[in-house]
């Protein structure tokens, strides 16, 4: 008998004697508060929380803000996704765009701008869902910066209004990211960036934040 | 296996672990009762995460069969294995299918379990452990003591000479962030030419037949991500019917675990995806007792675990002895149900006794596993297989004297007349002295009390 036709009999025989499982009780908060005031301002706190740099622009002022987070980490060759809209590319910077760079070439950039599907409120989380403006997942993985754009129209409230909306793109590769890469293995104290990107800056954009 | 109670006894008196210890769970327990504390609703996530995990278990063929299809459908090579052994020839057998000597590896329990990289050096391919405190581990010959800090019982003075010996390229201090930043330049080399892959996973996902890992470091999406051939080991307890279902379990385990609201990276895929990650993913579907741990109605349910460790940080036992006393790769409250139970609790008698039963893990548990329930259930089978010990012999004398008033006042006048400060029982009956203090004999019973007043 092949492992898997044992492994499955075997499962079989182990409940042969078991009763119908009951209905599972989903009490739980479903929520569904969409976009508003209260839920930036709580992404907001979260991802500060974090330890992301974060700052609230209205949508015209936003491409000056990409500029000026290039300026303050000092990046010259900046990754984005190849269908990353124009208006998000800063000038002064060199940009690279990922068609299938090799991890080397991904390592020799200084930074990633992106943007991302969904952010989580409760959570402080930005899902990233490989969509055109996503890019793949090594892109926004191997190089040092992460900058995030998040729309305001894009923050749920928490995690099951986001699997809600993530449903159809189940299939996708998706990162969930939540603040910048940490560890607490050396005596429990937290040292931020192992390896992923060691500085997440996120901008979120929109009429509540102007 | 050495029993619990003799290896305890040489962690105890290490005062390096035990301040660590103690430390790293009272940090981690307030923060858990911080977030927990956040949600209104945490009650009714342990009981949906509970009824899931009950669920799958209850329809695990289907599960299975589902997952495995929807996997391949996707593109994954799916896999079965029946024990360790085959688990580990299926992923040696896929290294050397591609002339793969060295892989990187993500940590996990699953893999430790199996032995997973013993097997592979044993075919000459090394496994490079990539999560922090499981390549200082490694480099030292070491093995966990925490499932999510396995190196909490190392300081900072120690991890610095171990690197200094052995990864840096330069001179190093002991403040944290020049460790960490040694491990990433050793380590991000690796990953960048990586041609192989290892993964466990946190959750399978039936319906599409995704895995998920949930990590905080970054290490666990270079290794699922870099290397063009992945390949994931999924205990076949760590499926879940829906991707809904996932809105449960990442609201839990964060939460539970680290004491975050959120873990730093959650990552899910399902097979493959063109220009996207890994051309190749393989997937191990691992038994090693787990249908033996289902078979049995009550123990079924340490099959739940989500392995967050909360249990860990709130046993009075293992918050002393710390994880190695286990001689198992889940130590603490979990782990005293589960290794028996996978392996047979003639092979880990002694660790259904490593707990007071207070019952603080049952409280904790994110899906509601009652680990006391589960421990007595155990104990009697200890005690069946081991047949005749004094204790119980003397249980059955004590089942005698007790049936009769005439007897039991006889026993408790005798009991005072032959030894009535004696603080260790005599003969076979001194094992139960052993680790407890015998109460002194009243001088006046309560009945002879009653009767004089």
């Amino acid at each position: 008998m092949s492992a898997r036709d044992e492994i499955l009999a075997t499962v079989r025989a182990a409940l042969a004697d078991g009763s119908a499982p009951e209905p599972v009780a989903r009490a739980y908060r479903r929520g569904g508060e969409a976009g508003g005031a209260r839920l930036v301002e709580l992404l907001h706190d979260r991802l500060v929380d974090y330890n992301a740099e974060v700052r609230r622009v209205a949508d015209h002022e936003l491409p000056t803000a990409i500029a000026e987070a290039c300026a303050a980490h000092h990046v010259s060759r900046l990754g984005v996704p190849p269908a990353l809209r124009t208006v998000w590319r800063p000038g002064a910077v060199s940009i690279v765009e990922d068609s299938g760079l090799s991890p080397r070439e991904l390592d020799r950039l200084d930074g990633v701008l992106t943007g991302c599907t969904l952010a989580i409120a409760e959570t402080g989380t930005l899902v990233l869902a490989a969509g055109p403006e996503e890019g793949r997942r090594a892109l926004t993985l191997v190089p040092d910066l992460h900058i995030c754009i998040v729309q305001e129209n894009q923050v749920v409230d928490g995690v099951p209004a986001a699997f809600a909306q993530l449903g159809p793109l189940a299939r996708r590769p998706l990162t969930l990211v939540s603040g910048p890469s940490a560890t607490s293995d050396i005596e429990l104290s937290r040292v931020e960036g192992v390896h992923g990107p060691r500085t997440l800056v996120v901008l979120i954009a929109g009429q509540l934040s102007a | 296996m050495s029993g619990f109670p003799d290896a305890a006894r040489l962690e105890l008196v290490n005062p390096q672990l035990r301040s660590n210890l103690r430390n790293a769970t009272d940090t981690i327990r307030e923060k858990r009762a911080r977030v927990v504390g956040e949600l209104p609703d945490w009650e009714e996530l342990r009981e949906a995460g509970r009824g899931i995990k009950a669920d799958v278990l209850a329809r695990l063929d289907e599960y299975l069969e589902q997952f495995e299809s929807a996997a391949q459908a996707a593109g994954a090579h799916v896999h079965w294995a029946r024990d360790a052994a085959e688990a580990n020839a299926i992923v040696v057998d896929v290294a050397r299918r591609h002339g793969v000597t060295e892989v990187v590896k993500m940590k996990s329990l699953t893999t430790d379990e199996i032995h997973l990289n013993d097997a592979l050096s044993a075919a000459g391919i090394f496994a490079l452990e990539t999560d922090f405190a499981e390549l200082i581990l490694q480099l030292d010959g070491d093995w966990p003591s925490h499932i999510l800090v396995p190196a909490i019982h190392r300081n900072r003075t120690e991890i610095r000479d171990l690197f200094a010996r052995t990864i840096a390229t330069g001179p190093l201090t002991d403040d944290p962030h020049d460790l960490a930043e040694a491990a990433r330049v050793y380590l991000r080399e690796k990953f960048l030419d990586a041609k192989m892959g290892v993964s466990g996973a946190n959750f399978g996902v039936a319906e599409t037949g995704t895995v998920c890992i949930v990590e905080s470091e970054g290490n666990g999406r270079m290794c699922t991500t870099l290397p063009p051939v992945l390949v994931s080991v999924l205990g076949i307890e760590k499926l879940v019917p829906t991707f809904a279902d996932l809105e449960v379990f990442l609201q839990l385990l964060p939460r539970s675990s680290t004491g975050e609201r959120m873990n730093p990276y959650t990552s899910l895929w399902t097979g493959v995806t063109p220009g996207d990650g890994p051309d190749e993913m393989h997937i191990v579907l691992l038994d090693a007792g787990r249908t033996r741990v289902l078979a049995d109605e009550v123990g079924r349910v340490a099959l739940h675990c989500i392995r967050c460790s909360a249990c860990l940080n709130v046993c009075p036992v293992y918050t002393r002895t710390g994880g190695h006393a286990y001689g198992s790769v889940y130590p603490g409250p979990i782990g005293a149900i589960l290794t028996p139970q996978l392996i047979g609790v003639e092979n880990a008698p002694t660790l259904p006794y490593a707990s007071t039963l207070c019952g603080a893990c049952y409280e904790v548990c994110p899906v509601k596993i009652d680990i006391p329930g589960v421990l007595l259930h155990l104990r009697a089978k200890v005690v069946e297989t081991e047949g005749r010990s004094a204790e119980r012999a003397t249980m059955r004398i004590a089942g005698r004297i007790f049936r009769s008033r005439r007897t039991f006042e006889l026993g408790q006048r005798l009991a005072r007349i032959g030894f009535p400060l004696a603080r260790r029982l005599p003969g076979p009956l001194a094992a139960w002295t052993k680790t407890r203090d015998l109460k002194p004999v009243p001088r006046q019973s309560f009945r002879t009390w009653w009767r004089q007043r």
